[in-house]
């Protein structure tokens, strides 16, 4: 696997958009044609190469490359954006929109990043060591279809409005979540480790949510059906299982309905 | 005899009737305050035709938009802030060429406002944003762009408030207090009025109102739902579960299981009903949430019987602002267009995001006082770089402003068109003449847009 | 302004009976002329291209209120789909609805002259006609619909054809409208109270009087104006399996009217989005639902003062927009997303939802097969005009791949192999299988062309390279004699005309648009009546009453909803 490296050398003036910080965008390309790639400070047009030093060099494809981001970025919108493999390590805190809409390969963000992350993935790996903002792994603004596949991990706490119309995959936060986790979720795995707020799988149609802490204000479409023990990233222990959003729709399967699940830890 | 159907239009054209030889009076005139948009105003002139003597049918508020036109120390030429903070005045060429250097200095303009102007205006601003690489954003960013998010998300079941005064009889008012916020309301179109179907009046209608206040409009109310602050959505929710008929916890929101079962019989047994939302759910915990599940409740009864929902707009024309931006850009707020091509996502293009993470370099507000409505921060940042207000009056806006464009005000001096807050579109009327030799906003930007392509061409 | 000599293409004008042969065609002064009457003008090289005068759409939905409501309520819509602009061009965006800039610039790729915008809410009529303004290039005109509207069912209901009449003027020339538009006859105002009418003999609640009464009395009227454009209809029941009943029956109420105009129209109804209307069985599944093309089709040969417009569907996630609102409420709840509902005071009402023609379900692929079947079965193309509901059935920007399976038994094979999943089964329920026919490029002027342009009373004016005409001309890279190898040309050539003349005006310059077009136009038709007090008194009564505007409020007037209006004048006092 080839390794390029960047490393900041200026901080721009308004916010730097750079969805060319890409393994698909680096994938063949020397490194001065990777300096020479643009990136836009509002209608401006400038080069990569203007705000970031570059060594190492990129593979023949994305899958062969790896992006290594040595400093903060948190002035730097869309660093893997729609990525379809390959890996993007961020040694510092990160803008909006890490990852979004990504397919597959695998970002490290050993900081912080802002929100919109892993907007609309659909494969791949998100990791996040620090903090999320709001709208982790959510739809894009208008759509159905918000995450369907890949796995988000975040070590710290999110933001609001983790999963919004989460059709697939698993995010999965190691701290506490603020307001709206899972909100229109129609599949795939929430699990939070710490406490969550309030409206926990509001409107939620199908798929797994969990919640190892507390929820400070629980959603009144949740009925309390048994106990189960489960296995779930590695922990072992009792659940109190919750069906719901008992006012949405719902679908059926061999003539039961099938409501969104919600596993307390107890 | 024949006659030409467009004859019968030309009548039209002098909508106004002489009362003696004193007064001269306009009617059919659309007062240009709130999302309500009356248009049954009377406005009485002086035999010279200049000067508002009184204005009929209108609100307080609406009455006095009109009267305070007339003030006498208004400001009829642009004034440049100088360096010790004292105005100057300087002549509209002065303030084009500004504005458009500015514009086009600007890595990020924010252009933001747009609310209270006629879609002809905010059509021209739209090309010089476009022109510019502008953020262009409108007063829905901090009042009912939730609720437009929410529509993307779930749409909207809703009417024209003609099928309200003709069909409703359940009408619930959330997180709105017409009674001071758009004084007409009741009476045109959703309490009072006897329609085709309706002729009982209120007495026909059940009028439900959720508010954590004993507002005004809730002692007015059938029932009145003082819920929990912040729970609406829990509330909305718990309306979904028994409308259903299912299970609930014994109170939710502070409101009893049996009181929310009554509310759901009350909506689903009437033959329409209608909920009107305001700021108290689209600002408060959720935000776009709040109305999204609003909408599922609505959505919900139309299995039941008809029903439908409505914001409460509050700017004359911010509904207009998102409409003339969803043709030409395909969103109704907050749209980026740095990079020559329409993005859009609230929370990163929305203008107080935008300032306050310093995403933008400079402002032009037109038809809003955001100094007024946002954020100190937000404000500070304003202060702190190029920008340009065009305002008819002295507002806070452009107390922090380097220029100030006073222009005509749009449907008193001016006419055109806006869009009620059922998204009907009502052409204002001229009443009387601006003071002279003043721009209206629409022929300030049509100035500015042709000097942004001339130094463009020229670049 | 600047001449235009458009040199050696196959040119294709079924109304001059000019069939492929390679000819030159003249513009100047904006009108075509003959080709030796130009001296000075700017030549144009179309030697292995097909020309053909700019096309006519007798049915879009592209500007106005519910259009807008898709464009706001679809951000998704635009995600990764928007061109920059750049030299006179505007940015774009949207796919399933795109924004006025982008369909006016559409339109002139696919090289179309006219386009006429099929709903348009009365109350709303600004806001279409403020669209129409923005958008650029084409020359439009709007429908106002009259099915649901209370005027209308009460003088019907007491066969009161010549209120009908006058109230029909009256509301063009209030909302500079173009004419009678009828969608879900009494279903919309039915679904005022959450009901709907499903068959031409329901009767509309209150109102008392059925779709058949509704049909007939605004034929009628329309008859009685004598205006442009026939009555233009949407029947009951759209997207029903077993509706082809329905659709027959409404067709039929046609019989005994004759076509009264001054402008060579010779339909009394044109039936709109006819593949939506022509479903047997009784559920959407493969064992129950069939193509009932064939019937409807025999019956519409057998008639001579009928016309339609296919409806195709082309496989795509669109935006379904209609003004029969208890459809698009059917419709959210089969596949669970967002509904947009508007209903309007008096008039009429809306629905939007988002949809998905999944080529892997049987039910879209049979819509599609039915779709093209009635554009094959036509006799006379005269009468069949390709649209696709644009964007109901799929986005406007498809046009050309419909072109294509019509022109290509091999693009339909290939559809029916290699695309669809059941292509076995569609062919089984469908008439598709059986059709070896492949429209001509003659046949294809007739269909988007000469016959739109007849029926919309506008022959004078468009779909024809007749001298005298506008100067509307398209020129297609598309060579009729060597590239009927892939059908995949067809469908390149049609979307990406090399040169458009609009109105005289070159706007696309070798595939390139290089202007705006100075010339846009609004269409609307002012029909003079006799005076009727009835009427109006009628109205100033519901204005005082029941509409939340003013009567001197509702008018459409002024400069900025129609710079540059073309007024057709009928008079309709004797
Ligand atoms: S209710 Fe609103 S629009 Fe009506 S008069 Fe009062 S301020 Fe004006
Ligand atoms: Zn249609």
């Amino acid at each position: 696997m080839a390794k390029i490296t960047l490393t900041p050398t200026k901080t721009p003036t308004l916010r730097l958009e750079a969805e060319n910080i890409c393994p698909d965008s680096f994938a063949g390309k020397s490194n001065e044609e990777i300096a020479n790639l643009h990136v836009f400070v509002g209608k401006e047009s400038q080069a990569l190469g203007d705000y970031f030093e570059i060594a190492g060099e990129s593979g023949s494809t994305a899958a062969e490359t790896t992006i290594v981001i040595n400093g903060d970025v948190n002035r730097v919108k869309y660093i893997g954006m729609k990525m379809s493999a390959g890996e993007v390590i961020i040694n510092g805190d990160a803008d909006m929109y890490v990852g979004a809409w990504m397919s597959g390969g695998k970002i490290n963000a050993n900081g912080s990043v802002d929100a919109f992350s892993g907007l609309g993935m659909t494969g791949g790996e998100l990791i996040i060591k620090g903090d999320a903002g709001n709208y982790l792994g959510a739809a894009y603004r208008g759509d159905w279809r918000g995450m369907q596949g890949g796995t988000i991990r975040v070590s710290g706490n999110a933001g609001s409005d983790v999963g919004t119309f989460m059709r697939g995959g698993t995010i999965i936060i190691g701290g506490n979540v603020d307001v709206h986790v899972g909100t229109h979720m129609e599949g795939g795995t929430i699990i939070v480790k710490g406490d969550a707020k309030s409206r926990v799988g509001g409107q939620m149609v199908k798929g797994d949510i969990y919640v190892f802490g507390d929820i400070e204000v629980m959603m009144p479409g949740f009925q309390y059906r048994k106990d189960v023990d489960s296995e779930v990233d590695g922990t072992t222990g009792s659940f109190a299982l919750y069906e719901g959003d008992i006012g949405e729709r719902h679908g059926k399967s061999k003539g039961e309905t099938i409501y969104g699940k919600l596993y307390m830890k107890h | 005899m024949s006659r030409s159907w467009m004859r019968l239009r030309s009548l039209r054209r002098s909508a106004y009737r002489q009362v003696g030889n004193l007064a001269k009076i306009v009617t059919d005139v659309v007062c240009p305050f709130c999302g309500t948009l009356c248009d049954d105003l009377e406005v009485a002139l002086d035999d010279s035709g200049e000067k508002i003597l009184e204005v009929y049918n209108a609100c307080a508020i609406g009455a006095a938009k009109f009267l305070h036109s007339q003030a006498e120390d208004r400001l009829t030429r642009p004034q440049m802030k100088q360096e010790d903070g004292s105005w100057k005045e300087v002549t509209y060429d002065e303030a084009v060429e500004y504005t458009a250097q500015m514009l086009i200095d600007a890595k990020k303009p924010l252009m933001y406002g747009w609310s209270s102007t006629s879609c002809s205006a905010q059509s021209v601003g739209s090309e010089l944003g476009e022109v510019v690489g502008a953020c262009m954003d409108n007063t829905a960013t901090v009042c009912h762009g939730s609720s437009l998010i929410a529509v993307q998300d779930v749409g909207i079941p809703s009417a024209t408030l003609g099928e309200i005064a003709n069909r409703a009889d359940r009408v619930v008012f959330w997180g709105c207090n017409p009674a001071h916020a758009h004084p007409r309301h009741m009476s045109r179109y959703s309490i009072f009025p006897r329609g085709f179907f309706t002729g009982k009046g209120s007495k026909s209608r059940k009028m439900v109102v959720v508010d954590p206040r004993r507002t005004d409009t809730a002692k007015m109310a059938d029932i009145h739902l003082q819920l929990e602050q912040g729970h609406d959505y829990e509330l909305l929710s718990a309306i979904r579960v028994a409308i259903r008929g299912e299970k609930l916890p014994k109170t939710v929101a502070g409101i009893p299981a049996e009181t929310i079962y009554e509310v759901a019989e009350t909506l689903k047994s009437g033959r329409f009903a209608v909920i009107f939302f305001g700021m108290g759910v689209t600002q408060s915990l959720g935000k776009n949430h709040n109305i999204d599940i609003a909408i599922a409740v609505t959505r919900d009864l139309n299995d039941y019987t008809k029903a439908a929902i409505i914001p409460m707009r509050g700017h004359y024309n911010v509904t207009g602002s998102g409409q003339v931006w969803g043709w030409q850009f395909g969103f109704p707020f907050c749209l980026d267009l740095s990079r020559g091509f329409a993005r859009y996502n609230p929370g990163d293009s929305s203008s107080n995001d935008l300032l306050i993470r310093d995403e933008v370099d400079a402002a032009f507000v037109l038809g809003s006082d955001p100094g007024a409505h946002f954020p100190v921060g937000s404000v500070r940042k304003i202060a702190q770089m190029p920008s340009v207000c065009i305002d008819p009056h002295i507002t806070p806006t452009s107390a922090v402003s380097k220029l100030h464009v006073p222009v005509a005000f749009v449907g008193v001096e001016v006419g055109g068109c806006a869009y009620r807050m059922d998204n009907v579109p009502i052409e204002t009327r001229k009443v009387v003449e601006p003071p002279e030799g003043m721009l209206t906003d629409e022929e300030f930007l049509t100035m500015v847009l042709k000097r942004v392509k001339e130094m463009k061409g020229a670049a | 302004m600047t001449d235009y000599i458009i040199r050696n293409g196959f040119v294709y004008d079924p109304v001059l009976g000019i069939n492929g042969d390679i000819m030159d065609v003249a513009v100047r002064d904006g009108k075509i002329v003959d080709a030796g009457d130009v001296t000075k003008a700017t030549e144009i090289d179309a030697s292995g291209m097909t020309v053909m005068a700019a096309a006519v759409d007798i049915h879009a939905h592209v500007a106005g209120p519910k259009v807008n409501v898709g464009r706001n309520f679809r951000p998704e819509d635009k995600l990764f789909n928007c061109n920059v602009g750049s030299g006179v061009k505007r940015m774009e965006a949207g796919f399933s609805v795109p924004t006025t800039i982008r369909t006016g610039y559409l339109y002139a790729r696919m090289g179309f002259g006219f386009s006429m915008e099929a709903a348009m809410p009365p109350l709303y009529a600004r806001h279409t006609h403020e669209e129409i303004v923005d958008t650029p290039i084409i020359d439009q005109g709007a429908l106002p619909v009259f099915g649901n509207n209370w005027f209308v069912l009460e003088y019907i209901k007491e066969n009161e054809v010549e209120n009908t009449a006058a109230y029909i003027a009256w509301l063009l020339a209030q909302t500079k409208g173009y004419g009678v538009k009828c969608v879900n006859p009494g279903g919309t105002e039915s679904w005022g109270w959450g009901m709907n009418c499903e068959t031409v003999d329901d009767v509309v609640p209150y109102f008392d009087v059925t779709p058949r009464q509704i049909v007939d009395g605004l034929i009628a009227a329309n008859e009685m104006l004598g205006l442009p454009h026939c009555m233009h209809v949407h029947g009951n029941s759209l997207g029903e399996p077993g509706n082809y009943g329905v659709t027959l029956d409404t067709l039929k109420i046609a019989e005994g009217h004759k076509p009264n105009n001054e402008f060579g129209r010779e339909s009394v109804l044109h039936h709109t989005h006819l593949q939506f209307h022509c479903y047997g069985g009784e559920s959407y599944a493969s064992k129950s639902f069939e193509s009932k093309s064939k019937e409807v089709m025999d019956y519409v040969n057998s008639t001579d003062n009928i016309t339609f417009d296919l409806g195709v569907v082309t496989l795509d996630e669109t935006t379904t927009m209609t003004a029969d609102g208890p459809f698009e409420f059917h419709l959210s709840h089969m596949n669970s997303l967002k509904w947009a509902n508007t209903d309007v005071e008096l008039e009429t009402g809306s629905g939007i939802v988002p949809f998905i023609y999944n080529p892997k379900t049987f039910i879209a692929g049979a819509q599609w097969a039915v779709g093209l079947e009635l554009g094959l079965l036509v006799k006379d193309p005269m009468k069949a005009y390709v649209t696709t509901d644009a964007p109901n059935a799929g986005p406007l920007m498809r046009y050309p791949r419909v072109y294509k399976w019509l022109m290509s038994a091999k693009a339909r094979e290939d559809m029916l192999n290699n695309v669809l999943k059941y292509g076995d089964s569609i062919r089984a329920r469908c008439y598709i299988g059986e059709l070896d026919r492949e429209i001509s490029l003659y046949e294809l002027a007739m269909m988007t062309r000469a016959g739109p342009a007849k029926t919309l009373g506008l022959g004078h004016m468009f779909g024809s390279l007749k001298a005298g005409l506008e100067g509307d001309v398209a020129v297609y890279p598309y060579n009729p004699e060597s590239d009927t190898d892939d059908p995949e040309k067809i469908e390149y050539a049609f979307g990406n005309c090399a040169t458009l003349i609009k109105g005289g005006e070159l706007i696309i310059k070798e595939g390139e648009v290089v202007s705006n077009g100075r010339q846009k136009r609004t269409f609307w038709v002012n029909a003079k009546t006799n005076e009727n007090p009835v009427v109006e008194r009628d109205i100033s009564e519901k204005f005082k009453r029941y509409y939340t505007v003013t009567q001197n409020n509702y008018t459409v007037e002024g400069h900025h909803y129609m710079p540059n209006p073309y007024v057709i004048e009928v008079d309709a006092t004797k």
